[in-house]
């Protein structure tokens, strides 16, 4: 089968590959009809994540069709059309007991701090991911639900990560009716935390990112204020100026390692990596936030450490949250926003590319060219 | 492990302020307190080990199910191996991995060019976008790269004819 392969940090290309098999009795093996580039694969692609091996089928965003079931799986049959949740989950273990589905305890046995991801590197449990044709897929009475009848694939394959993770990372930001929101980055996640953050009642929600297509965009996709951190002295000193002094209620990072605007935290965090990634978004947040304030965290760090002022949120009595999208536990909640028309999910998706051309999919994602907010790939056997 | 049975009544005001509205993981989290009786629940099946797979010495076992591609090999393997010794919170557990990637991409072309395979690195770093998106700004940046890679030939080339005089 074709699938992505990682040969070095900005260097993949796609080639055959065996097909997967059924390895316990509650996988599935699944017939990938749509996939996506996540903000996230540019760490791996960054060659930024620790134990990211040559040879790696990255892609935890994608659906398909079930081909093949272990003896054990009772609640998918050969045939189903599936969202498969980026994260891995038992379903049995304390942490999925208790909703946590992205804290799986048995699904990673590489590292205790996060569950399994599929094609995540060996950090996230070693499982190829969905660049490819055909992907295996554990767990399966657990992660994967069944396409509602009647939904559209580009809508279906973003509620597999992109929609749940930005309307809980305005979850976790405890919005209150009226509250003052502000979003760093103004990528997919960005945007749909935006979105979401309306459907709990904010008052206000303002978007800052240094890509003016990406802020027009969101602007009118999400009825928000959007503005260019490039075009301010200090983002911080705005969000303040622009808040009557005090900050906003509720700060989201939806960057994460790679972000632009602090050049000692992009020289440590990025180049040189002497951090889990430059910090700056975090940074931001912790000192845009009011005091008192929650600061909600989706963007994607390393497992080592990042440089932010940790002084002033103690200072300020800050609520600090942060989590891998639980998909699981939200996916019947968003299939009902994208059924009855209140998210659009499909409307973020800018290229739709075959699956043979990823490395140019992956550059022109990473160096956001032509435009670029979100990119689906399609397999030959999705296109005929 | 028994928290959850223990009795607490010897210790005076135990409990008396529990609040359990005041849970800042809502609504993530159903609170239960399962992990109070620890590892204890009952596990799914065990995925048989078929290959090596390296795990945290933060937990005492391979989790149910794992991924079983790319295990570790040649010189990145060792490298992971020793990492694999330390725990997630010692940089002796990153750090190597961190080196152990950059030496598996060595690895990487050494094992294309013994299966006869050039890898065309233009092409997997998706130069053809640049070239059709960033035009401009591609040429530029392979003129640098060409000026700088002529200069260091120089140099190197120089200090050679240098030395070759003593």
């Amino acid at each position: 089968m074709l699938a992505m392969d990682y040969r070095g940090p900005k260097r993949v290309r796609v080639t055959q590959k065996p097909m997967p098999e059924i390895k316990h009795p509650q996988d599935a093996i699944v017939r990938v009809t749509r996939s996506c580039i996540c903000g996230s694969d540019l760490h791996l692609y960054n060659g930024n994540v620790p134990d990211t091996r040559v040879g790696s089928t990255f892609g935890h965003e994608f659906i398909g069709v079930v081909e093949e079931i272990g003896s054990e799986v009772t609640k998918l049959k050969v045939g189903d059309q599936v969202i498969v949740p980026f994260n891995i989950s038992c379903g049995q273990c304390a942490f999925c007991k208790q909703g946590l589905f992205g804290n799986c305890h048995e699904s990673n046995p590489e590292a205790t701090a996060v569950g399994g991801i599929f094609g995540y590197s060996h950090t996230a449990g070693g499982y190829h991911g969905g660049q490819a044709e055909y992907v295996r897929v554990p767990y399966a009475n657990v992660g994967p639900t069944v396409i509602p009848e009647g939904m559209d694939l580009d809508d279906a394959v973003l509620l597999t990560d992109v929609v749940p993770t930005g309307y809980q990372a305005a979850e976790m930001g405890g919005i209150q009716p009226g509250d003052t929101v502000v979003i760093f980055g103004a990528g997919p996640i960005g945007i749909m935390a935006a979105k979401c953050s309306w459907l709990f009642g904010a008052g206000r929600v303002i978007v800052i990112d240094q890509l003016d297509y990406r802020l027009e965009f969101v602007r009118n996709y999400a009825q928000c204020e959007a503005y260019n951190f490039k075009e301010m002295e200090d983002p911080v000193l705005f969000i303040k100026k622009t808040t009557d002094w005090l900050g906003a209620d509720v700060v989201i990072d939806a960057v994460g390692a790679e972000a632009a605007g602090n050049t000692m935290q992009t020289i440590t965090g990025r180049k040189l990596l002497l951090q889990a990634g430059s910090a700056t978004a975090v940074h931001w947040a912790i000192n845009s936030v009011k005091k008192g304030g929650t600061v909600s965290i989706v963007g994607v760090y390393g497992p080592t450490d990042n440089l932010i002022p940790i002084g002033n949120a103690l200072n300020k009595g800050l609520t600090i949250r942060g989590n891998q999208a639980s998909v699981k536990r939200l996916l019947p909640r968003l299939i009902e926003h994208v059924q009855n028309g209140t998210l659009n999910p499909k409307a973020m998706i800018t290229h739709r590319v075959p699956l043979e051309e990823i490395a140019d999919a992956y550059r022109m994602f990473s160096g956001k060219l032509d435009n670029c907010i979100k990119t689906v790939l399609i397999p030959p056997s999705a296109r005929m | 492990m028994e928290n959850i049975t223990k009795d607490y009544s010897h210790i005076k005001g135990w409990g008396v302020d529990a609040d359990p509205k005041n849970d800042p993981t809502y609504p993530m989290k159903h609170r239960t307190n399962e992990e109070h009786k620890g590892f204890s629940w009952e596990r799914p099946t065990q995925q048989p080990v078929e290959v090596e797979v390296l795990h945290s010495i933060e937990r005492p076992n391979l989790t149910a199910v794992f991924g079983t591609t790319v295990p570790p090999s040649g010189l990145s393997g060792m490298i992971r191996r020793f990492a694999f010794k330390y725990s997630e919170n010692s940089y002796l557990h990153w750090l190597p991995l961190i080196v152990a990637d950059r030496v598996n991409v060595v690895e990487g072309i050494v094992d294309d060019l013994k299966k006869g395979h050039v890898p065309n690195i233009f092409a997997e770093k998706g130069y053809k976008a640049e070239w059709k998106h960033n035009r401009q700004s591609f040429i530029q940046k392979m003129l640098v790269i060409g000026a700088l890679t002529a200069a260091a030939v120089i140099v190197l080339t120089h200090k050679d004819s240098d030395s070759e005089e003593y």
